[in-house]
């Protein structure tokens, strides 16, 4: 039932996710923080059931952290961050999955190039231009198709986005009255905006 | 004194030495030479082949020299059987990264890897260690060509060039003098790095003529083509040969323009 949307633009990537926490009719929360940073300049918006959702967040965060740690402070790239996401993915496939779908964007500092990939909970990886988890893809994909450019700028992406957001907003039978929307490039992760303040509780 | 205290590998003496360790160490200063060098673009390592028979139908190309992946190689100095687990772990654990990461290994951490799995084995077990040398030669993004040498304590450092093996401290001596020589952190080109490599073996390997000599030599290079691929490269005799000529006949000049200035 979560929502993802992410676009690569020319400098960096855009990331969204709806902020609902429910289960069945039950609403729990709808301030919820999706979109997870791993390190300085990459972020992963990722959908599921919360429990699956936020120990595999934490998990993947955790490691990306550790390894800066225990490798003298060199960072992986983006390529090779999603490439370890992919593989927790594919072990605990046979195991016990996480039921996980997600969009893993970042900005790479050493080749000056932002970087977008889809992942879902079967371990399959795509690197893309743009991409959608959950049903917000029947709705958005062809949106994102046939708006999305070569060496688009930030603006123009958030512009896409917000297009998309107010699709989902009309067509799409659940209500989800709030969407967070994070920047990943240069100067880090940022929050562009958000319906509800994840933080306030 | 020590007697007592060097027969296990896992016990300090009372000074606080740990003697096997010390005695492997010292195994693998009566083992061929190794030299690495690094240069501008790329990596050198000779080594001094010991077993040079006619009759010897090689299995496996060389004695001294190891691929570990496209972007690392390394030479070894001392057992070659216990070289070999090594150097499997090595290969494994590149591998591994590269499966899990989908890129190379950084070259410190394939290099730490490798020296921890030595050391476990000055700690647990009460196995002997290791009793090899290692010279680690490589490439990454973050450092560019890197050059490492560990030892059986499993402890291990950076160097622009150094040697291992027999008569490692000549050997060593003569690169602080010519690395550099205008100490201003300029890195060698190949060519010259290949002579300085050349003329390291030929004074720690006693007794070695320029006819000779070719022959026990193991010249290595790792460079990069224009699509960025790793080249690693084993001359041939005849390459082998060309350089420690020149190298012979430069030494020659020098030899003759310090008899002609002492006069």
């Amino acid at each position: 039932m979560d929502s993802v949307l992410a676009i690569r633009y020319k400098d960096g990537c855009v990331i969204a996710a709806d902020q609902t926490n429910a289960r069945s009719v039950l609403a729990y929360q709808h301030n919820l923080d999706k979109v997870t940073e791993l390190g300085k300049h990459t972020a992963m918006g990722v959908s599921g059931p919360n429990a699956d959702m936020v120990n595999f967040s934490e998990y993947i965060s955790k490691n990306m952290a550790l390894y800066e740690a225990m490798n003298h402070g060199s960072k992986l790239s983006v390529n090779a961050q999603a490439h370890y996401v992919r593989s927790v993915l594919a072990e605990a496939l046979r195991k016990g999955p996480y039921q996980v779908n997600l969009m893993l964007g970042g900005y790479d500092e050493k080749t000056k190039e932002a970087n977008l990939y889809f992942l879902d909970y079967l371990a399959s990886m795509q690197k893309v231009n743009f991409g959608c988890q959950g049903y917000a893809g029947a709705f958005c994909l062809s949106i994102m198709d046939r708006e999305w450019k070569e060496d688009m700028t930030k603006e123009e992406a958030l512009d896409v986005i917000d297009h998309c957001i107010g699709e989902l907003g009309k067509r799409f039978v659940i209500a989800q009255p709030n969407f967070i929307v994070k920047v990943v490039d240069k100067d880090g992760v940022t929050v562009s905006k958000f319906g509800a303040d994840p933080n306030d509780n | 004194m020590a007697r007592r205290y060097d027969s296990s590998t896992t016990t300090f003496s009372p000074e606080g030495r740990l003697h096997q360790v010390e005695y492997a160490i010292e195994a693998i200063n009566n083992a061929g030479t190794c030299v690495g060098i690094l240069s501008k673009d790329g990596i050198v390592l000779a080594s001094e082949r010991r077993v040079t028979s006619g009759l010897l139908a090689p299995t496996k190309t060389s004695e001294k020299t190891y691929k570990l992946a496209n972007h690392a190689t390394c030479c070894v100095a001392g057992l070659t059987a216990d070289a070999n687990i090594l150097i499997d772990q090595a290969r494994l654990r590149s591998g591994r990264y590269q499966f899990q990461y989908g890129e190379s290994i950084p070259m410190e951490q394939l290099v730490e890897y490798v020296c921890n799995h030595k050391q476990s084995y000055t700690q647990y077990g009460g196995l002997r260690p290791f009793g090899v040398a290692f010279l680690f030669a490589g490439y990454d993004d973050e450092h560019g060509y890197q050059l490492y040498q560990s030892d059986p304590s499993g402890n291990y450092s950076g160097w622009k060039a150094t040697v291992i093996g027999a008569n490692n401290s000549s050997g060593k001596s003569l690169l602080k003098n010519d690395y550099d020589p205008d100490g201003d952190g300029t890195m060698p080109d190949m060519v010259t790095a290949l002579k300085l490599a050349v003329k390291v073996l030929n004074k720690t390997m006693d007794g070695a003529t320029a006819s000779t000599s070719a022959e026990k030599m193991e010249l290595f290079t790792m460079t990069r083509d224009a699509n960025g691929e790793f080249l690693h490269k084993i001359l041939v005799k005849d390459e082998v040969q060309k350089i420690v000529d020149e190298v012979a006949a430069e030494s020659d000049v020098e030899m003759a323009g310090g008899a002609e200035s002492s006069q």
